[in-house]
């Protein structure tokens, strides 16, 4: 009965869907306020009916009700609670669930946080919200329902969860990651719901600009998430392989981080207007694209679960449709649009616009290293793939040049900046960061390594630029508290994202070219040096867990003879799938991982082991969380506050 | 031409030039680093090309995997149904590893027709079936049928 719910409320909310693109934008058009007036309450309308349809499945899942052939085939009567729960978006047809249910947070987040816009503003954007929630939704009916039945001979228990997915990284990455690809659609609604108005003032972007940051911060916490669960989880100690998959969620984060800036210089300058829309549009169509490749199966990849090519296809159609739409709206509006400031060769805004080409170049370059191979198998049917080298070839660079321009934007103005004055701000940044970055790898490693070199140095740079900057703020100022509170919520949050750039790059540097492994056949009691940690293998004992049994190793580690940690990898028997699964451990700090993993028994009750010594790692992951608390931060700005104030106040004097 | 015409000239030859260097720099990177899929059969009829990196997809056969018993070396028979191919790997093999499983192995061929695989990947979802091998499988039964 529940289920059959469920399957009820996704219709309803299905067809506040279709009210609430229709309604509003009708309004729109008839200029009548109370049909825009009820976008508001579909959308809630919208929310709570697809929140019911997702309490249903939950409810499936909790009571182990097999007969639903989404729960039978994603879970057993033998996984933990917290895991059967989360199995909700461990398939198919329950991500896409969740990600209509997140679509619909954001439109009612939309209809309640955004009070202050126009409402005819308010109720084109929300019709557009509609418009997306429309397609998600009728995929998830058409092609891809939940609720499905196994009748009337449904199994006793179910086939289990992908062991790979039991586990916390689950329960957190997906709805991360949802939340930043689904926010973009805030993003776009309000691109095309300025494209619609001809309103392509300064405007919009001030309205669209804390939504994007959101999901922008979201997005990268996600990605970050999906990276640590990968390194502990996989077993073989990578953080980053530059999958399909990933790449498919790093599009959209790349153009999203592009329009974050270009939305800051539209708004504030009144230049760059058509470019940020078509950002925008652009950030969303990733999103969607990134959905395709993930849920068709066209791609190899470690994230293509058995799928179907019908789904593909109706997701490509969407994405056509998004794409074909928008753009045709976008030229046709778009070329009234005119700059309303002029800008100088040395700018903050010309270095925005280099920071934007960047990030589009890199986007470009791993769209086109993505879906290269799709696109010669259609062309002749050739079966390539592309590397790992690749990538790192055509990104590393790009990205070194964009973190030189990150450095010099803060002692650049808006409009002009002298040449001098530029100079006299960066010349000791530059110079000690060079000086200490060919200094670095003679220290910390046994020689001078170029990467390092250049790693080392551009992190510096931009640290010792941003620090030289914040510091020159006190110079003209009596109290530091006083200027503290002055400068604004976004000032402190751009810092804290080019920090976390910083920091992440300074933890892929080091973790790239210092990491130490080995992969060795022990028995009990060998011992075997690495990276000046002694480890020895104490053999292995059962154990048992609520859906598996494992072997477990213990290796203790040693250095200079004082025990550092003893730690106890496992190998894994998920009875339900008969799956084998590696658990590593970890021995976590700041500033090196003691990593080992087990592979499998080789007899005689040796053991094929693998050791690693990651150092820097955690630095990695520490930077993605600047840069997403970063992008958390500039929303707190008063600047979005007090404009609720004022018109607040204005209505109270009207 | 004037001046600001002649400067505008320099940026757009810029930009070309830019656009121009990225480009043949990516394209050239694409180049060197894509690795092309072979069928085992392929291999074994000696198409695949020897010392280049390439991709060899299959199933494990049955009984095939031997263990050396010093090291992690390892050795295995990978077939699409068709002609076999012998690979050897040195390292941890993939949890999802197994006989019958659908498998891609990375490397070279060496001289004596043993495929040196540097990478084994097997995948999260044991009723995955790579497309690479899916196909070449296809192609397979359909030419037995002929």
């Amino acid at each position: 009965m529940i289920p059959e719910i469920g399957e009820f409320s996704l219709i309803l909310g299905f067809c506040f869907s279709i009210l609430l693109a229709i309604v509003p934008m009708y309004g729109v058009i008839a200029k009548n306020e109370l049909w825009m007036h009820y976008g508001q309450t579909m959308a809630r309308a919208q929310f709570f009916f697809i929140m019911v349809s997702f309490i249903c499945l939950g409810y499936a899942f909790a009571t182990n009700d097999f007969s639903v052939s989404y729960v039978a085939n994603h879970s057993n009567s033998k996984l933990p609670m917290q895991f059967k729960l989360s199995a909700i978006w461990g398939g198919h047809e329950g991500s896409l669930l969740l990600w209509a249910l997140i679509l619909s947070g954001w439109t009612l987040a939309i209809s309640i946080f955004s009070k202050d816009l126009p409402l005819d503003m308010l109720a084109r954007v929300l019709s557009v919200m509609g418009m997306i929630a429309i397609g998600f939704v009728l995929f998830l009916l058409l092609t891809s329902s939940p609720f499905e039945r196994y009748l009337p001979n449904f199994p006793a228990d179910g086939t289990d969860l992908n062991p790979l997915l039991q586990d916390f990284g689950l329960i957190v990455h997906p709805p991360m990651l949802y939340m930043g690809y689904v926010g973009f659609s805030v993003a776009f609604a309000f691109a095309i719901a300025a494209l619609l108005s001809g309103r392509l003032d300064a405007a919009w972007a001030r309205w669209a600009r804390p939504w994007t940051n959101i999901a922008w911060a979201f997005l990268g916490m996600g990605i970050t998430l999906g990276s640590w669960w990968a390194y502990y989880e996989l077993g073989w100690g990578g953080w980053w392989f530059w999958d399909p998959v990933e790449n498919a969620s790093l599009m959209p984060w790349l153009v999203g981080t592009a329009l974050v800036h270009s939305l800051a210089v539209t708004e504030k300058r009144g230049v760059f207007k058509s470019w940020t829309l078509l950002l925008a549009i652009f950030a969303f169509s990733l999103s969607l694209l990134g959905t395709f490749l993930v849920r068709s199966g066209v791609l190899t990849s470690v994230h293509a679960f058995a799928s179907d090519p019908e789904r593909g296809l109706f997701i490509l159609i969407l994405l056509a449709i998004t794409i074909g739409g928008s753009l045709t709206l976008f030229a046709f509006k778009a070329p009234n649009v005119k700059s309303e400031s002029r800008f100088s060769w040395l700018s903050r805004e010309t270095l925005l616009l280099v920071n934007n080409v960047f990030l589009t170049v890199m986007a470009l370059t791993v769209l086109l290293g993505t879906l290269y191979p799709l696109l010669l198998d259609a062309l002749d049917g050739s079966k390539i793939s592309v590397g790992p080298p690749y990538f790192n070839a055509v990104f590393v660079p790009i990205m070194g040049l964009m973190s030189i321009g990150m450095g010099v934007s803060v002692a650049v103005r808006w409009r002009d900046t002298s040449t001098s004055s530029v100079i006299n701000v960066l010349w000791k940044p530059a110079v000690s960061s060079i000086v200490i970055g060919l200094i670095f790898p003679f220290v910390y490693g046994d020689g001078f390594n170029f990467s390092v070199f250049i790693g080392i140095t551009v992190s510096l740079w931009i640290i010792l630029t941003i620090g030289t900057e914040f510091i020159s703020k006190f110079k003209n100022s009596d109290s530091i508290s006083a200027k503290l509170n002055q400068l604004s919520m976004s000032y402190y949050g751009m810092m804290l994202a080019h920090l976390g750039v910083a920091v992440t790059a300074i933890g892929i540097t080091l973790v790239s070219v210092y990491s130490e492994e080995h992969d060795l056949r022990m028995v009990n009691g060998d011992k075997v040096e690495l990276a000046g940690y002694e480890f020895e293998f104490n053999g292995t004992k059962k154990v048992i867990g609520a859906n598996y049994t494992a072997d477990q190793g213990q290796i203790v580690v040693r250095s200079e003879g004082d025990i550092v940690t003893t730690l106890h990898p496992e190998k894994r028997h998920y009875s339900v799938k008969n799956n084998m699964m590696t658990e590593a451990d970890i021995d976590a700090g700041l500033f090196r991982d003691l990593y080992v993993a087990m592979g499998e028994p080789l007899g005689e009750n040796a053991w094929a082991v693998r050791i690693h010594y990651k150092p820097y790692v955690r630095w990695l992951w520490l930077g993605g969380c600047l840069m997403a608390l970063g992008g958390l931060v500039t929303v707190t700005d008063k600047r979005y506050r007090r404009k609720k104030t004022l018109t607040e106040d204005n209505k109270a004097h009207a | 031409m004037t001046p600001k015409r002649k400067k505008r000239l320099y940026i757009i030859l810029g930009i070309v030039f830019g656009a121009g260097l990225a480009v043949g720099l990516t394209m050239f990177a694409l180049s060197q680093n894509i690795n092309l899929f072979y069928s085992t059969t392929q291999v074994a009829e000696g198409e695949a090309p020897v010392g280049t990196r390439i991709r060899v997809g299959g199933m494990v056969v049955k009984g095939s995997v031997k263990r050396s018993t010093d090291s992690l070396q390892v050795s295995f028979g990978l077939t699409d149904y068709g002609k076999p191919v012998t690979v050897s790997f040195t390292g941890i093999l993939p949890d999802l590893f197994r006989e019958e499983q659908g498998i891609i192995a990375q490397g070279k061929m060496d001289a004596n027709g043993i495929f040196q695989a540097d990478e084994v990947l097997a995948k999260h979802d044991e009723n995955y079936m790579p497309p690479e091998i899916a196909e070449s499988m296809k192609k397979k039964v359909e030419a037995a049928n002929k």
